[in-house]
């Protein structure tokens, strides 16, 4: 194993068991707003996206990487948005 | 690049921050905010690497996504949230595996023997990716009612499944030993996201929501394979965030039912089968 991927996996493991322990007790009523909120982080996939869509060139990577920069920046974008319209409805349903 | 990874990690103790917050009722929104922001710096931290210069063409699929994302974070109706979660959800795997395919294709037009480890979190960041965009698309489809929302089971399901499976592990196994094969490589996408439709498929429209949390931790987790594949940080812990705190999410909405998460998996088999 070469020390780049190992280094990952500890990364991997231990940012795993931090994802893990960071969720404790959720109220039902927060299950879709936490969930949505995770999928926008999901949406790191457009850091990967970027940097394969980085050289300035034509080829099958990088318009590989343009469109996933596309569909990142929806994930990222549209589940923030999201997410913070579901918890504002809750607000105003609790005042 | 010190810079760099230093920004990555502010960003990744946003999200954690910003996971934690969001669990509870009372600091919520502002969690949603400040993983928000972590992302910004991602972003940022990202777009000032070296090899990042493609800015005019970058900036045009920024736009485009923005746009769309916001415009249909906008429309959607409080009742339609969960799909429109999963469509989203769905996305963010495509742009996973769509990562894995482009690098592996790099590796590959670079002429090198593309190394077995490369091509192994290739396979693996393909496969949940696929999994994760069909299955989301399938789950908002039921869930939308575009297709049926009852579990859908066909004779000799599980069988078909498994010999899909055996075929999809052979083929990889193939490509480790010799992974200057575009076509097979190719095939394997395609059975990945022939899985995610049969994932999704046996299961009901009343346990779609656990399944768009169980995909949303997938996501993370092809995210982080991803990261894998480029070696960047940033994609490997924001990718575990998700991956590991969407399984505990998945089971906590597992428990508000009064179901395990094998019933909601396979409880058709369980009652056509017999």
């Amino acid at each position: 194993m070469t020390t780049g991927l190992l280094i990952g996996l500890v990364v991997f493991v231990l940012a795993s068991f931090v994802g893990f322990e960071v969720i404790n007790k959720v109220p039902p009523t927060l299950h879709t707003p936490l969930m949505s909120g995770a999928n926008a982080i999901s949406g790191i996939a457009v850091v990967g996206a970027l940097l394969i869509a980085g050289p300035k060139e034509w080829n099958i990577t990088v318009i590989l990487g343009l469109v996933a920069v596309v569909l990142a920046t929806v994930n990222v974008v549209g589940g923030f948005l999201v997410t913070d319209r579901m918890l504002q409805m809750f607000k105003k349903k609790g005042a | 690049t010190t810079g760099i990874e230093l920004t990555y990690l502010v960003a990744a103790a946003l999200f954690i921050v910003g996971l934690k917050q969001l669990g509870s009722p009372a600091t919520a929104r502002r969690g949603n905010i400040i993983a928000a922001v972590g992302m910004f710096f991602a972003i940022i931290a990202t777009l000032i690497n070296q090899s990042v210069i493609n800015y005019e063409m970058i900036l045009v699929g920024v736009i485009i996504g923005s746009i769309i994302g916001a415009i249909a974070a906008q429309k959607v109706a409080m009742t339609e949230m969960p799909q429109m979660v999963g469509i989203f959800n769905g996305l963010g795997g495509a742009a996973s595996a769509l990562v894995a395919v482009g690098e592996f294709w790099r590796l590959l037009d670079a002429g090198d023997k593309v190394p077995f480890d490369a091509t192994f979190v290739a396979i693996l960041g393909v496969f949940i990716g696929g999994v994760t965009l069909t299955g989301s698309l399938l789950a908002f489809a039921k869930l939308q009612g575009l297709v049926s929302g009852s579990p859908v089971t066909f004779p000799l399901q599980q069988p078909f499944n498994i010999l899909l499976f055996l075929s999809f592990i052979a083929g990889s196994v193939y490509l480790f030993i010799n992974p200057a094969n575009p076509e097979l490589f190719l095939g394997l996408v395609g059975l990945s996201l022939v899985f995610g439709v049969l994932f999704v498929l046996p299961i009901g429209g009343g346990d779609m929501p656990v399944v768009i949390s169980l995909l949303n931790s997938f996501s993370g987790l092809a995210a982080s394979a991803a990261g894998f594949i480029l070696m960047n940080n940033m994609l490997i812990v924001a990718g575990a965030l998700v991956g590991a705190s969407g399984i505990i999410l998945t089971e906590i909405m597992c428990k508000a039912m009064n179901r395990s998460l094998l019933s909601v998996l396979f409880g058709a088999f369980g009652s056509a089968g017999g």
